[in-house]
């Protein structure tokens, strides 16, 4: 019997490739692969037509699937290429690593230990370990010996290998060393081991059996499952199962495809994508990239250009220098966007079951294509779709986007957008660290960024979706967080923005069964600081910033309004008084406070009048006077047209202008009639032009007209009736 | 000598001697060193061969690389990034002169950059190849040296674009005489530009795609700074002999921290946004003002650098903008220098200049 090992680096091509011309020449009957025994039942989906890398391993526990680790493959991943060849030559591949049951088991020993290749990568000179591997390894072309001289470079780093601190790390390599063993035990002639570089020398060392099962004694498992999900390559350049990320996927597969001509091929990619996104890259500047990144692969001394030399001489010929069309490459070419996919036959996560169990009670099915739903939520049946799509958006699963709806029917209707991307099964599995269930995952996922939150409108908004997905047992929880910050906000404007639709959960919160007074509380709260503060801030507000503040008023007047609670309504009101004669205040919000005071019937018309013209006073600059008009009539064009005295004040003011000041103010002026409907602008055209109505007192002579009413008549065609 | 500035080549004789001897590597045609000793003339080697350019390794080789295959190289950054020494040195190391120069301006013309002529001789024989005066970017053509291109952005458009048929073609044709001078192996173009300065002519992507960019960054923490600014004061300070003691580290600091905080709008400790002036704010003025400062300080005063003699030169070039900086100043002064432990005296210094 003999054992060979095969140290390798988890997503490594050249690795993949030497293992794969390794394995070919050996010819071993069985093959063991650093990998959880709970995965041994599915290697056979490997070779599956449907599977398409990069897919990853997951397994998880049972009872509480938040326990879950993820052991990602990709196509140049030396351990998918040691299974695919298994399979290709029918002998047995085994996973010998640690069962994940018990890694989960061993809570708080999951210590990391440092990059033990960093070191190496030190001593020979490199800043990065990465880099250093892909010089060594990676990027070179013959495989002869490879892995010799990797074990004995890791012999060097661990010179006493069962030395370590780190129990999972020692539980783990007992393990191995147990499962190597085993295929001795059973018969195996030829064993070959495919496992980190790391774990070589303690392999191969000489271990007495005692030892190991009194490491792995006492060990408790708890009950697993294990599934294939679908991986990305952005997901894969995280850390994983192994803790081994690989920074660049894109590039490592490109090498994979690619293992001759690595420049010319990546560099034509770079110019393509460069291209596609309209920046500009000839094929004579892509020419000259690749000679610039052999020229300086020869500075360096190194056989051929790495990611390093391919991307300075991208920088230099493709960018001018400039980094954001590199962020680019980066994002597509060097990490890449490829999504796995898994066969359907795949056993799945405890979340996408109960997902998919959801979807076919409440009869919604997964479709690829763009399909609009229409749900009455006094229907049970649509209101628990309506659950579900919220609770998703709420883990970022976004399958749903709901439409604004317009119209009275807007308090029981919801509209949506649906479409199924096949990227949102990822967002499933990733989802599943949060619970097992859609409903459990959802509160779990949003009290914790609740809890992260800092921004007053973020959290008023994960209140309102909480509510709409009917997560009652986080409302407090929100409830208290939006209490915390409103008493450290400072900026009122902020607090105002979180009003309106704090102000709907309270007012509809009843047609979706919404325990409310909690949230009434909150309201009432924010709402007393907004009137304290209101004055304050909007003292020496810039012209910007008056607008803003204008929105705010008037969506917080529109909440106030909706809540039909007279107390809050009489200090709101008492607030915005104040504003009305706020010395160095902003004439615009002045007029529109004034305006919505007389619209709540705070104010008799006649105060409205004297507030018009204490505005439109000589004293006052005619541009801020033209401001006050704008806050005061915005969208009220029915006021001037039926209160002819108001009317009558606005024109005498038009008409006291100087032909010069006329000009400034117009623009102003009409900024403000625009927003009268067609309608009302006609009225006030009538009005205006039909002098009779006007009240201008005119001291009458009933003789004189009397005299001259005949030749009148005469000439304009009248007669009297 | 009694040089005011010598040429780098000139400055670094031995260490180019010594570098070619040492040097039995491959040489690109007519490079007087290898790529690999042109890098280590620059970057040094830790021993004899003093470090020249303090900063990232990767833009050299890149710089490097870029000449050795026959692509121009452009140089970007902001004054004081060392865009023009480098641009120097890299000459100097190649072939061995750097002072075939061509200083961009608003009012350089063509002729700068491809020929003119002796009009004397024009005159009394008519066209001959005598009476032709070529430019620096042609005598580098025909001698196969590394011609150099100050300021490039500056130059107008049209007189840019004639760069574009020398540096496509590497043939600079002379209608007049019916014949071209053709560029001999070895020859390349390097330019600089300031890539902030305002009011410049913006290259034409026809000229972009001719060179190869390179960006020179503001040195990315305090300490690199402080080491340029000590360094380039130390000589300039020979240079000038100025009367005065080398400047204390406390001192540059103090300066370059200003400057850092300035530029960046924010305080080194991350803590406080400041307002950041309509100046550039480089190194570049940091060693002037510090330059400034000691020979306040060798000539009138006692000899040592006191905030005293700064004060004025530091707030003359914050304050670019009257009315704008004006404010940034005063709120930067106000609320984070007169905070700063142990900056009082720099704070009453600075508070006594009129501004």
């Amino acid at each position: 019997m003999s054992v060979r090992f095969f140290g390798i680096r988890h997503h490594g091509p050249g690795s993949a490739r030497s293992l794969v011309h390794a394995l070919e020449a050996l010819r071993p009957d069985v093959v063991l692969i650093e990998g959880p025994p709970e995965g041994d039942g599915l290697l056979p989906l490997a070779a599956h037509p449907e599977m398409k890398p990069p897919v990853a391993l997951l397994v998880y526990e049972t009872d509480n699937p938040s326990h879950s680790v993820f052991y990602p493959f990709t196509l140049f991943s030396p351990e998918w290429q040691a299974i695919l060849y298994s399979i290709r030559s029918g002998v047995e591949a085994r996973f010998i690593d640690l069962s994940a049951g018990i890694r989960f088991g061993m809570q708080g020993a999951r210590g990391r230990r440092q990059d033990p290749l960093q070191m190496l990568a030190e001593a020979a000179g490199y800043t990065d370990s990465e880099r250093w591997w892909e010089h060594l390894v990676e990027e070179r072309q013959d495989d002869a010996a490879v892995f010799e001289a990797i074990a004995e470079a890791m012999a060097a780093l661990r010179p006493d290998p069962l030395e370590t601190e780190d129990a999972v790390e020692a539980a783990r390599e007992a393990t191995m060393r147990q499962g190597i063993r085993k295929a001795e035990k059973d018969g195996f002639g030829s064993v070959a081991v495919v496992c980190g570089a790391w774990h070589v020398p303690a392999l191969a060392a000489t271990v007495p059996v005692s030892k190991d099962q009194k490491t792995l004694k006492g060990l408790g498992k708890v009950k697993t499952q294990a599934t294939w999900v679908p991986w990305t390559n952005g997901r894969l350049a995280l850390e994983s199962g192994y803790g081994a990320g690989v920074e660049s996927p894109g590039w490592y597969h490109h090498l994979w495809l690619h293992p001759d001509d690595t420049a010319a091929h990546w560099m034509t990619r770079v110019a393509g994508l460069l291209r596609s996104e309209d920046l500009e890259a000839s094929p004579a500047q892509t020419v000259d990239a690749v000679r610039l990144a052999m020229t300086l692969s020869a500075l360096r001394d190194r056989p051929r250009p790495g990611l390093q030399e391919m991307n300075d001489a991208a920088l230099a010929v493709f960018c001018s220098g400039q980094t954001v069309p590199m962020r680019l490459i980066r994002d597509r070419l060097i990490v890449g966007e490829a999504l796995g996919e898994v066969p359907s036959d795949t056993p799945q996560v405890a979340l996408a079951e109960d997902l998919s169990k959801l979807q076919r009670r409440l009869r919604l099915k997964p479709d690829a294509s763009v399909r609009e739903l229409d749900l009455d939520l006094r229907n049970d049946n649509d209101r628990l779709r309506s659950l579900l799509l919220h609770q998703l958006n709420l883990l970022d699963i976004d399958w749903g986007a709901s439409q604004k709806v317009y119209g009275k029917s807007g308090t029981f209707h919801e509209l949506w957008r649906l479409q199924w991307r096949p990227e949102l099964s990822v967002q499933v599995v990733e989802a599943s660290v949060w619970g097992n269930t859609v409903a459990e995952a959802a509160a779990a996922a949003t009290t914790d960024r609740l809890s992260k939150s800092t921004d007053l409108a973020a959290v008023t908004g994960l209140l309102h979706q909480v509510l709409l997905a009917g997560l009652f047992p986080i409302v407090p929880v929100a409830v208290g967080r939006l209490e915390e910050l409103s008493a450290l906000a400072v900026d009122v404007l902020a607090l105002m923005r979180a009003v309106p639709s704090l102000a709907s959960v309270v007012r509809y919160g009843n047609v979706r069964q919404t325990d409310t007074a909690a949230v009434a509380h909150v309201l009432d709260a924010m709402l007393t600081r907004i009137c304290i503060g209101l004055p304050g801030a909007c003292l020496g507000l810039s012209d910007e910033a008056a607008r803003d503040m204008l929105e705010a008023i008037g969506r917080v007047d529109e909440a106030v309004g909706l809540l039909e609670k007279p107390d809050e309504a009489t200090r709101w009101r008492g607030a915005l008084a104040a504003l009305v004669d706020l010395q160095g205040g902003s004439p615009l919000l002045a007029g529109r406070a004034c305006g919505l005071l007389l619209d709540a019937q705070v104010w008799e018309p006649g105060e409205g009048r004297r507030r018009l013209g204490l505005a439109l006073g000589a004293a006052v600059e005619p541009t801020q006077a033209a401001a006050w008009i704008e806050g005061f009539l915005s969208g009220r064009g029915m006021l001037l047209v039926h209160d002819d005295r108001l009317r009558g004040l606005l024109d005498q003011w038009v008409s006291m202008l100087s032909d010069e000041t006329f000009m400034t103010v117009l623009p102003l002026l009409r900024r403000t009639f625009a927003t009268f409907t067609a309608g009302e602008r006609r009225h006030l055209g009538e009005r205006l032009t039909d002098r009779g109505t006007a009240v201008v007192e005119v001291a009458w002579d009933a003789g004189m007209v009397a005299a001259a009413q005949p030749m009148l008549e005469q000439l304009l065609g009248v007669s009297r009736e | 000598m009694n040089l005011l500035r010598e040429h780098a080549e000139q400055q670094y004789r031995r260490e180019l001697e010594a570098l070619k001897a040492s040097d039995d590597r491959q040489k690109p045609p007519n490079w007087a060193l290898s790529p690999w000793a042109v890098a280590t003339f620059i970057l040094g080697d830790g021993a004899d061969i003093s470090a020249k350019y303090v900063g990232d390794r990767r833009l050299i080789e890149t710089a490097v690389a870029t000449l050795a295959t026959d692509r121009a190289l452009l140089l970007l950054g902001l004054p004081g990034t060392a865009k023009t020494w480098v641009s120097e040195l890299l000459a100097a190391a190649i072939c061995g002169d750097s002072t075939l120069l061509v200083q961009g301006t608003a009012g350089t013309g063509e002729e700068a950059i491809r020929y003119s002529w002796n009009y004397a001789r024009l005159l009394a024989e008519g066209p001959s190849r005598e009476a032709l005066v070529l430019s620096p970017v042609g005598r580098a053509m025909e001698q196969g040296k590394i011609a150099r291109l100050e300021e490039m952005t500056r130059l107008p458009s049209d007189v840019q674009d004639a760069l574009i048929t020398l540096l496509s073609e590497k043939t600079l044709p002379v209608p007049e005489l019916g014949l071209e001078v053709q560029a001999v192996k070895g020859f390349n173009l390097i330019a600089t530009a300031n890539n902030r300065d305002r009011g410049v002519n913006e290259l034409s992507s026809a000229l972009k795609r001719r060179f190869n960019t390179v960006v020179f960054p503001v040195a990315s923490t305090v300490e690199q700074e402080v080491d340029i600014v000590q360094k380039r004061v130390a000589e300039l300070g020979q240079v000038l002999e100025l009367p005065a003691e080398r400047p204390a580290m406390d001192e540059i600091r103090r300066v370059v921290t200003i400057f850092r905080e300035l530029r960046s709008g924010v305080t080194t400790d991350g803590k406080t946004k400041v307002k950041t002036p309509t100046g550039s704010m480089s190194t570049a003025e940091v060693i002037s003002v510090l330059e400034s400062g000691l020979s306040l300080a060798g000539h009138f005063g006692d000899g040592v650098l006191r905030p005293a003699d700064m004060a004025s030169a530091l707030v003359g070039t914050v304050i670019k903008d009257p009315v704008s900086d004006r404010v940034v100043w005063l709120e930067y002064l106000e609320t984070v220098v007169k905070e700063r432990d142990g900056w009082r005296d720099l704070y009453r210094a600075l508070r006594d200049v009129p501004v």
